[in-house]
This record gives structure tokens, C-alpha cells and sequence, in this order.
């Protein structure tokens, strides 16, 4: 193919004017590989021809990423990142800037919007097994990104200096205080300061700005390379490269991405996406104080707690998962922790193993009682979030789709939607004793989804695969 | 199969949806709703709302981030707003700061009085817009000797801002009534205190003027929120509309691409 590439493009109804942007064209490819991308990613990627709604996400997050990018840069050129002068440059924005308000409501919303697309995006991969061989380090770049995506969307939302801002932050960064014998410290390091002030702004500025953007954007680079490499997984979870059609080589069930996914499917679907973007953007852009917290038009005060501190809304499962650590769940945590290291000793082959869960359940259980339960709150909200990149190794399952595993795997994986939603929604609530004892339960819930996997999917009765996709 | 996936989409999509009514379900103020006549489409009435908000408000707060000159939304030119409105010496272009200091101010009363600009959008909640909040709280002052300043507020309690347009309204008082409430069907009656506000000495403008001046002040304060709100949701129209075609045409394109696949 590689020898193909340097051929004079070829251009059929050749006028003069096609016939300088042929030579052009050919005279660029003799220099740089271009139209080896272009084949590569858009015109011969062969991408499976039974894509459904859940495969609009990933191009749509493409979008909003580009999105953020841009007004992004222009808010850039406005704002202050200064504590005394932070919050008014915002305000300056929405009002003294030309089309200010427009760009900052693009970007506040579009913060939000990056998160729904992108959990949607998540699930469609636990739905069709997206993460399976051989598309694990697809899934693990995607998480590196989803990472990227939470400590962008943190620093960020300290920039305009508001009450939940610094009040957010303040939280989030005392959290790290928790953690034995570095804490202290390490919180200060964070913050640069004793408290979140004018240091802790400008660091995040720059964090937000440019480092967390340029991991971001190689990452988002290197889970694409990823995925053109091994080709796309399909509703139906089986490999179309492997009936390929003799005479073109090309896979039976596949397609050029490039136009039947790009102006075909996927501009559609960015249309559908903006339409209900311009809705919430125009119409609702604090969407009930979800996108824009109500007290974040209070301006930053160091000598006034407000009574109740919420995150946004993208972080509250985990949120939750932190305040469900409580002293008498830690009973409940050992008792887990045992069980699950029995399960796993007398069902493991290998000695190693079973060394290797004894080994580490006696230190959890000494840590257990060793460190305040506040310290297992954020590990266990870390565990939350970081047990995703697991998952290519805990799913088990003979097949990769829902639509052909059993019943305990569609349970389990609906059982795991609602914890996620209810914790979320907990997570925005003040805490009562029956909502602490509800997210302990979905904390529970949660954890068992991917902890138990190994086992629920090899007992679970799944159908035979189809060679061809089904439509 | 396929149901499976599309239950879950149907499950997820209506939790999401049920978020945005429950959040800050807590909260328990009832408040009385900014009447409906009064609105950002109102210029007069906007207008009224200004000069009551330069006249009793801005000797205490401030509003930093508006300025003189954006009253031009409300059909005013600079030479209207330097006569009419400015009292400070400022220009049209200058921001509406108030004369007062900040460190006076927290001698007198606590606490320096708040930032006014966006306050009507930081005293949202789920118990209502914050035009209903400010709509409440200014008609739900009454005396209380208790209290320093020797006034109370039934929406925000122990404020240390005093009713400034006393005057204006007279003075309220809170008449407590237990009433018996039945509980259930076995003639139970539960004992349930009601606050009522009444208006003990009456001011220079009869109750529903003195209502209407607030709803036009409020009416300022939403606006001065977000000065950008008018056009955000004209310009919103438009771009559903342009969206709208767009949306038919890629449907188009996507129909002829899509046809010779099976």
C-alpha cells in the first residue's frame, strides 16, 4: 500500500482548476504522507456498518473538546486570573466583552455537555464490551483521558472565584490532607498556600490552561491511533476483520468511515447534539443550578462557609462515595474485604495468587483500624474512580455484547447504572442519616459490579455470537 | 437483545431528567412568585425599577459590574442617565459603585451589604427564582425591638439591613396564630403555628403601590443580573432555527448516503 501512496492523485473530470490542485496535492504527498492519513483514518478505515445510536458519542466528544478549545482561547484574552479581580473579569465578560456572554455560556455548558457525552461514551463500552481484547489499551487510553477530563473540569472551576468555587476546591484539596504522614504537606504543595487563595488560582489557571489541555489532547490523539489500529468493536461485539471479502480484502460488515460515519452519520448526530445544546445554552444555562451553582454568584469569601458545599454535578458519584465512609461502615468494609478474599483463595488456581490476596487483605484489614475512616473515604473515592481500568481484566464473559450475555450480566451491569445515578444524585444533597445508610448501600453496590465481574460472567448463560452482524 | 440496551437508555434518561426537580429539595421558604406583568420586556416599568434602585439602594450597595451607560437597554441615553440617575459624580461609562464605605459599613450593621449585580441570580433555589426571593424579602420586613437595626425579615431572619423603605411601606408586625390542623381521617388535630405578616401602621403608598414599586425594582434586579438575557434568548430562536434546517438537511445527506447499505 505504502508504494500506492505516492501515485499522482488521480482526479476525474480534470479542469484547469483540478488540475492545480492535483499537482498540488501530489506535490504536498511526495513531502508529507497525507493522503496515507486520509486513506488510513478516513477514507479506508472500514469501520463496522451496524453502528448505533451509542456510537454517536465518541465523534461527539471530539466536538466538544474542539468546543473547549476555542472559547476556551477567548476567554483567555478576557479573563483575570488574579483573586481580587477574578470574579469581576467574569462578570466583564458577561457583559463588556462583545458576545462575551456567548463564549462563556458556550464553555459552561459545553463543561458539562463534555461530561455527558463522555459517560454515555463509557457505558456504551460496558454495554458491548469495548474494553475486551483487543481493544484494551483503547479503553485504558480512554480512562487516562476521563482523568484528564475530572482534573480539568476541577481546576477549572476554581477560575471564577465564586462561593462553590473556592469552597470546592477548599474541600477537594483538604481531602489530600487525610493521607498519612505526607498530607499536610502535600495539601500545602497543592495549594501553595495555608489556604485556596491568589497562589492556588494562578496554579490552577495554569494547569487549566495548558498542561492538563496538552496531555489531553495527546491522549485524545493516542486512543484514536489505538482504535484505527484494531478497528472498531460493534453492537453485535464481534470482529468484522475476520471475514474479510476476497476480492477487495475489505471486511464484508465494514464501511469507509469516511463519508458514511463523518458527513453521513456523525453530522447528524452533531446536529441533533447542538440543537439540544442550543436549548440549555440559550434558554437554561444554569439548568436548574446544575451547570451554574446559584452560589457561585456569590464571590469568593475565606470567612464565610457556605451551609451547604456541593460539587458539580459530573463529580457527585464519587462525592459520595467519599462521605459513605463513615466509622461504623469501615465494620462493614472489613467484613466485605474478608469475604471477598475468601471468594477469591478458594476459587484462584494459581498459588500466587492466593499469597498475593491473603497478603494484601491483612495489611487493608490492619490499615482499616490503623487510619481514621476519612483516610478510607478518599481511597475508597480514588478506588472509584481508578477500578475502571480494570475492567478488560475482570470481564470474563466468552462474548463482549448485552445482546448476547446472560441474565446475571444485564443485572449486573443495570444494577450499576442505577448506583451510579443515585449516587450522583446523592452527592448533591446535604447529608441525613438515611441518605449516608442509601449510599452505603449503592457504595456497596457499586464496588460489587466490578469486584464480582470475574465470577458473575463466567457463571453467566450467554448465546452464541453470529459470524455476521445483525443490523 | 437489543431491548436490553435500549431499557437501560430508557432508565438513565429518566433519572437524568428527574434531577433538575429534585435538587435542593430541602429548602423550605415559601415564596411569593415576582408578578407576571412586570417583566424584562417592560422598559418602564424598568425604568421605575432603576431610579427607586439608585435612589434607596446604591447609598449602601453597590453594583460593580454594571454600568451607568448599559441602561441604554432601557431606552435611556447618557444625558437621561448623568441627569436623572447619577448622583455620585460619575461618568456614563463608569461602574455603579457606592458611596459608602466598606469598613463604615461593617461598623454599622455587621456586615458590609452585598454586591448587588448579580443578586438575583445568587438567591436562586428550588423554592424559586431569585426575582422571587428578592420580591419576598423586600415586602417581608416587620419590627422587631429585638433585633439592633429594630427590624426583622420573615424570608431571611436577623438580617442586619435594616427596612430602608420603611416609609414607603409602614411598618409590618408578625401576628403568630396556632391553628388546629386535622391530620388523617380519625378527627386527630395537629397544632401548627402560623406567622402573618400585618401591616400595623400604614406608610405613604397603599399596600398594592407599595407591591408594584417592589416588583418593578426587582423586576431592575433581574435585569441588571443579566443585562445580555433579552438577547441570549432572541439570539437562541435564531440559532434553533438555522439548527433546525441544518438538522433536516444532514438528515438528508445521511438518508442518500445510507441508502445502498444493507
Amino acid at each position: 500500500m505504502a508504494g500506492a501512496d505516492k501515485q499522482p492523485v488521480v482526479v476525474t473530470d480534470a479542469g484547469p482548476l483540478n488540475g492545480v490542485l492535483s499537482s498540488l496535492l501530489t506535490w504536498v504527498d511526495q513531502r508529507f504522507p497525507m493522503m496515507t492519513l486520509w486513506r488510513g483514518h478516513m477514507s479506508e478505515y472500514y469501520a463496522p456498518k451496524n453502528f448505533n445510536f451509542w456510537y454517536y458519542f465518541g465523534s461527539l466528544a471530539t466536538v466538544v473538546l474542539v468546543l473547549q478549545i476555542v472559547t476556551g482561547i477567548f476567554l483567555t484574552m478576557h479573563y483575570k486570573p488574579d483573586a481580587a479581580q477574578a470574579f469581576a473579569s467574569v462578570e466583564y465578560i458577561m457583559r463588556d466583552v462583545p458576545g462575551g456572554w456567548l463564549i462563556r455560556y458556550l464553555h459552561s455548558t459545553g463543561a458539562s455537555a463534555f461530561f455527558i457525552v463522555v459517560y454515555l461514551h463509557m457505558f456504551r463500552g460496558l454495554l458491548y464490551g469495548s474494553y475486551r481484547k483487543p481493544r484494551e489499551l483503547i479503553w485504558l487510553f480512554g480512562m487516562l483521558i476521563y482523568l484528564c477530563l475530572m482534573a480539568e473540569a476541577f481546576f477549572g472551576y476554581l477560575l471564577p472565584w465564586g462561593q462553590m468555587s473556592y469552597w470546592g476546591a477548599q474541600v477537594i484539596v483538604n481531602l489530600f490532607d487525610a493521607l498519612p504522614v505526607i498530607g499536610p504537606d502535600l495539601s500545602t504543595w497543592i495549594r501553595g498556600d495555608y489556604v485556596v487563595s491568589d497562589a492556588t488560582l494562578n496554579r490552577f489557571f495554569a494547569f487549566h490552561v495548558i498542561a492538563i489541555p496538552l496531555v489531553l489532547v495527546g491522549l485524545v490523539a493516542a486512543h484514536i491511533m489505538a482504535l484505527h489500529e484494531v478497528g472498531s468493536n460493534n453492537p453485535d461485539g464481534i470482529e468484522i476483520k475476520k471475514r474479510l471479502d476476497p476480492k477487495t480484502g475489505h471486511p464484508v460488515d465494514g464501511i469507509p468511515f469516511h463519508p458514511y460515519y463523518t458527513i453521513g452519520k456523525d453530522l447528524f448526530g452533531m446536529m441533533v447534539f447542538l440543537v439540544v445544546f442550543a436549548v440549555i445554552l440559550f434558554f437554561m444555562p444554569e439548568m436548574g443550578g446544575y451547570f451554574l451553582e446559584y452560589n457561585n454568584f456569590i464571590p469568593a469569601d475565606p470567612l464565610k462557609t457556605p451551609p451547604h458545599i456541593a460539587p458539580v454535578w459530573y463529580f457527585t458519584p464519587y462525592y459520595s462515595v467519599l462521605r459513605a465512609v463513615t466509622e461504623d461502615f469501615m465494620w462493614v468494609l472489613a467484613l466485605m474485604l474478608i469475604a471477598y478474599a475468601v471468594l477469591v483463595i478458594r476459587t484462584a488456581r494459581k498459588p500466587a495468587v492466593r499469597v498475593a490476596t491473603a497478603s494484601v487483605s491483612v495489611v487493608l484489614l490492619a490499615g482499616f483500624f490503623a487510619f481514621e475512616p476519612k483516610v478510607w473515604g478518599v481511597v475508597l473515592m480514588g478506588a472509584a474512580t481508578l477500578v475502571f481500568f480494570l475492567l478488560p481484566w475482570l470481564d470474563r464473559s466468552p462474548v463482549k455484547s448485552i445482546r448476547y450475555k446472560g441474565v446475571l450480566c444485564k443485572a449486573a451491569l443495570a444494577l450499576f447504572v442505577v448506583a451510579f445515578v443515585i449516587l450522583g444524585y446523592l452527592g448533591t444533597l446535604a447529608v441525613t442519616e438515611g441518605r449516608t445508610l442509601a449510599a452505603q448501600f449503592f457504595t456497596l453496590v457499586y464496588f460489587a459490579f466490578f469486584l464480582l465481574m470475574p465470577w458473575y460472567t463466567r457463571m453467566d448463560k450467554t448465546k452464541p455470537e453470529p459470524g455476521r452482524v445483525t443490523g | 437483545m437489543r431491548s436490553a440496551a435500549a431499557r437501560l437508555a430508557t432508565l438513565l434518561t429518566c433519572m437524568l431528567l428527574a434531577l433538575p426537580h429534585a435538587a435542593f429539595a430541602s429548602e423550605s421558604i415559601k415564596l411569593d412568585r415576582l408578578p407576571a406583568e412586570v417583566g424584562p420586556n417592560d422598559p418602564a416599568s424598568l425604568q421605575r425599577g432603576v431610579q427607586v434602585f439608585v435612589n434607596y439602594c446604591l447609598s449602601c450597595h453597590s453594583a460593580n459590574y454594571m454600568r451607568y451607560n448599559r441602561l441604554a437597554d432601557l431606552g435611556l441615553t447618557d444625558g437621561q442617565i448623568l441627569d436623572n440617575l447619577v448622583f455620585t459624580g460619575a461618568k456614563a461609562g463608569d461602574l455603579m459603585k457606592t458611596a459608602m464605605d466598606a469598613k463604615d459599613a461593617k461598623e454599622w450593621f455587621g456586615t458590609p451589604p452585598p454586591d448587588l449585580t448579580v443578586i438575583a441570580r445568587s438567591r436562586s433555589s428550588s423554592a424559586g427564582s431569585g426575582a422571587d426571593w428578592l420580591y419576598s424579602y423586600l415586602r417581608g420586613f416587620y419590627r422587631d425591638p429585638s433585633r439592633s437595626s429594630g427590624w426583622n425579615n420573615t424570608v431571611f431572619p436577623n438580617v442586619g439591613m435594616p427596612h430602608v423603605l420603611w416609609q414607603l411601606q409602614g411598618e409590618q408586625v408578625l401576628k403568630t396564630e396556632v391553628q388546629m390542623i386535622p391530620v388523617g381521617s380519625k378527627g386527630d388535630v395537629e397544632k401548627r403555628e402560623v406567622h402573618k405578616l400585618v401591616l400595623a401602621k400604614p406608610g405613604a403608598m397603599k399596600p398594592a403601590e407599595y407591591d408594584r414599586m417592589v416588583a418593578d425594582l426587582v423586576n431592575y434586579l433581574f435585569y441588571m443580573s443579566e443585562p445580555a438575557r433579552s438577547t441570549r434568548v432572541q439570539l437562541g430562536i435564531y440559532v434553533l432555527l438555522f439548527l433546525g434546517v441544518l438538522l433536516v438537511l444532514s438528515y438528508l445527506v445521511k438518508n442518500e448516503y445510507w441508502k445502498d447499505i444493507h
